[in-house]
C-alpha cells in the first residue's frame, strides 16, 4: 500500500453565519484505501466535504495530487477527480435514472458503465424511472454510481452513505464502497462505526471544529477510552 | 358561437404573448433564483430594433422588411439579455435585493431611454397585407395576427421542449432548476447555463416584442411593462422553472382575460387573472406544474 498523500487539508475555516463551524481543520488522506471522517453530530463533518469541494466558503488550502485547489470554481475541483455523494442523496427525482448517470459523465473521461451496473444491476432495470420515485437505497445507489462512473475520479467524498437505509441496503452500500475503494480512494462520513470500521483503514476525528484524533482506526476502536474521549463510546470495541 | 370563437382565439394569442415572455423567465427564475424585472425591457429594446430594421428597408417587400425585423428581435433581444447577465446580474448572484434593484433600474432606463428616442406615442408597424387579413373560423373572422402569434408560440414551445428533453445543456438546466449545487458538484460549469438561459429568454422575449407589434400594429415603449406584469403572473400559476406549465397557465390567463373583459366590463378580465392568481397560491402554492404544499 503506498502512503502516498493524495489530498491535504490544512487550516481550513468555515464560516456558516455567525458560526465558526470549522476553525482550523487539517489532515492527509492518503491514496488508496478509505479514510474515515468521523466524530459526534454537528461537528462539522459535513462541512468540511462541503469545504474540500469549495461548496461552502472557506479560508485554508486544500490540495490535490500536489495541486493547490482552494481557489478553483467547484466544476473546475470535481473535473480534477473529485466524486461527491452528499448525505441526502440529492438526486435529481425529476430526471430518470438514466439522465441522472448521463449527467455525471464527463467528456475526455473513460466511463464506467460496466462496473456501476455490476455492483447495482437494479440500476439498468429502472434506467427510465424517475430518481424521485425510487426508495432511499436505490436513490443511494444512483448517488454512488455518478460518483463512480468517471474513471478519472481520484477520491470520493462520501458522506453518511448508510443513513436511514435497510440493513439488506447497508450490506450492499457497504460492499459497493468495497469495490470503489479498489478503483479510487474515499474520505468517508459515517456514523454507523461499525460499518466505518469494518470499510477504513485512517481515521479522522473532528471534535467541535477541530480534528482531535488522527490516525489508525484499530488504534481508535480498540482503545477504549481513546474512543469513549473521542467518538462518545460507552464501550469501545463493540462494533 | 362566432362570438366565443373570436374571443377564444384572441385570448389564445394573447396567451402565446405572455407565454414567449413568461418560458424565459421561469427558466431564469427556476435555474438561477433571479426576479428578472428587465425582461419587459428585452421585449421593448427587441421590439424597437426590429421596428427600426424594417424602416431601414421601405424599398424592400413587405414580407421580407417583417421577416427581417423578426430576425433582429430575436437576435437584439438574446444579445441584450446575454449582457445584462453577464455584466449587471453575474456580479449579484449572492445578494437578491441588488438584483431587484439593478434589474427594476435596467427596465426604468430602457423604458426612459426608448421614450426619448422614438418618443412615448406608439409607433405604427408595418405588416403585410395578408396578416391585415382576417380567416374564417367557426363562423368568425379572425385577424391573421392572431393566427400568427400562437403558431409561433407553439414552434417556441416545441423548440424548448426539444431543447429541455433532448439536448445535453436542457439536462442541465432542468437539473439546475432542482439543485443548482448538485450540478456543480457533477463537475459542470452551471455559469454557462446561466448565460445560456438567460439568452434563450431574451430570444423568446425579442420574439414577443416583435410578435405583439404585430399583433397590435404598432411598437410602443411601456407594453414590455405592462405584459410583463401578466408574464409573472403566468409564472407563477404555471409553476416556476415549469415550460409546460407557464403554456398552459398563459392560455387559461389570456383565455380568461378576454372573456371576462368582453361579456363581464373591461378590467374584470385582468382583476380576475390576479384572482386566480390568489386562489392558486392559497390551493397549490408550487402552480399548475408544482407540489400542492
Amino acid at each position: 500500500m503506498s502512503a502516498a498523500t493524495l489530498l491535504e487539508v490544512r487550516d481550513l475555516h468555515v464560516y456558516l453565519g455567525e458560526s465558526h463551524i470549522l476553525q482550523g481543520v487539517s489532515f492527509d488522506v492518503r491514496q488508496s484505501g478509505i479514510t474515515g471522517l468521523l466524530g459526534r453530530n454537528g461537528v462539522g463533518k459535513t462541512t468540511t466535504l462541503r469545504g474540500i469541494l469549495g461548496l461552502v466558503t472557506r479560508t485554508g488550502h486544500v490540495v490535490l495530487g500536489g495541486e493547490e485547489t482552494t481557489a478553483l470554481p467547484v466544476h473546475e475541483i470535481v473535473r480534477r477527480g473529485v466524486a461527491y455523494v452528499p448525505e441526502d442523496r440529492d438526486v435529481f427525482a425529476g430526471l430518470t435514472v438514466e439522465e441522472n448517470l448521463r449527467l455525471a459523465e464527463r467528456a475526455g473521461s473513460e466511463l464506467r458503465y460496466d462496473l456501476v451496473y455490476e455492483l447495482f444491476p437494479e440500476l439498468r432495470q429502472r434506467a427510465a424511472q424517475k430518481a424521485g420515485t425510487l426508495s432511499g437505497g436505490q436513490q443511494q445507489m444512483v448517488a454512488l454510481a455518478r460518483a463512480l462512473l468517471n474513471a478519472d475520479n481520484r477520491i470520493l467524498l462520501v458522506d453518511e452513505p448508510t443513513k436511514g437505509l435497510a440493513p439488506l441496503v447497508v450490506r450492499q452500500v457497504v460492499e459497493a464502497l468495497q469495490r470503489a475503494a479498489e478503483v479510487a480512494t474515499i474520505l468517508l462520513v459515517e456514523q454507523n462505526l461499525s460499518v466505518a470500521h469494518k470499510l477504513v483503514r485512517d481515521v479522522v476525528v473532528l471534535d467541535q471544529g477541530r480534528v482531535s484524533f488522527t490516525g489508525d482506526v484499530d488504534q481508535l476502536m480498540g482503545d477504549p477510552e481513546l474512543a469513549r474521549r473521542h467518538l462518545g463510546l460507552a464501550a469501545a470495541g463493540s462494533h | 358561437m362566432t362570438t366565443i370563437a373570436l374571443l377564444l382565439i384572441t385570448g389564445l394569442g394573447l396567451g402565446a404573448l405572455y407565454f414567449l415572455i413568461a418560458a424565459g423567465l421561469s427558466l431564469i427564475w427556476g435555474l438561477m433564483r433571479v426576479l428578472n424585472f428587465a425582461h419587459g425591457a428585452f421585449f421593448t429594446v427587441a421590439a424597437y430594433a426590429g421596428w427600426s430594421a424594417s424602416r431601414l428597408l421601405t424599398s424592400s417587400p413587405a414580407e421580407l422588411r417583417w421577416a427581417v425585423a423578426v430576425v433582429v428581435a430575436i437576435v437584439v433581444g438574446g444579445a441584450f439579455a446575454a449582457l445584462t447577465e453577464v455584466l449587471l446580474i453575474r456580479p449579484l448572484y449572492s445578494r437578491h435585493v441588488g438584483q431587484v434593484l439593478v434589474t427594476v433600474g435596467l427596465a426604468l432606463a430602457t423604458i426612459s431611454l426608448v421614450q426619448g428616442g422614438f418618443g412615448s406615442d406608439p409607433q405604427p408597424f408595418a405588416v403585410p397585407d395578408w396578416m391585415t387579413n382576417t380567416s374564417s373560423i367557426a363562423g368568425a373572422g379572425i385577424p391573421n395576427t392572431r393566427l400568427l402569434v400562437i403558431v409561433f408560440a407553439a414552434v417556441v414551445l416545441a423548440v424548448l421542449l426539444f431543447f429541455l428533453q433532448r439536448t445535453r445543456f436542457g439536462l442541465i438546466v432542468r437539473a439546475g432548476v432542482e439543485n443548482r449545487d448538485m450540478v456543480q458538484a457533477l463537475g459542470i460549469d452551471v455559469q454557462r447555463a446561466f448565460t445560456l438561459v438567460f439568452t434563450i429568454g431574451g430570444m423568446a422575449a425579442g420574439l414577443s416584442g416583435i410578435l405583439a407589434a404585430t399583433y397590435y400594429g404598432t411598437v410602443d415603449p411601456v407594453r414590455g411593462t405592462s405584459m410583463l406584469i401578466f408574464a409573472f403572473i403566468v409564472v407563477i400559476i404555471g409553476g416556476l422553472g415549469s415550460v409546460t406549465g407557464s403554456a398552459v397557465a398563459a392560455v387559461v390567463v389570456g383565455v380568461l382575460q378576454q372573456f371576462l373583459n368582453f361579456y363581464a366590463a373591461a378590467g374584470v378580465g385582468d382583476f380576475s387573472v390576479v384572482l386566480l392568481l390568489a386562489v392558486v397560491l392559497l390551493v397549490r402554492p408550487g402552480g399548475f406544474s408544482g407540489s400542492s404544499t
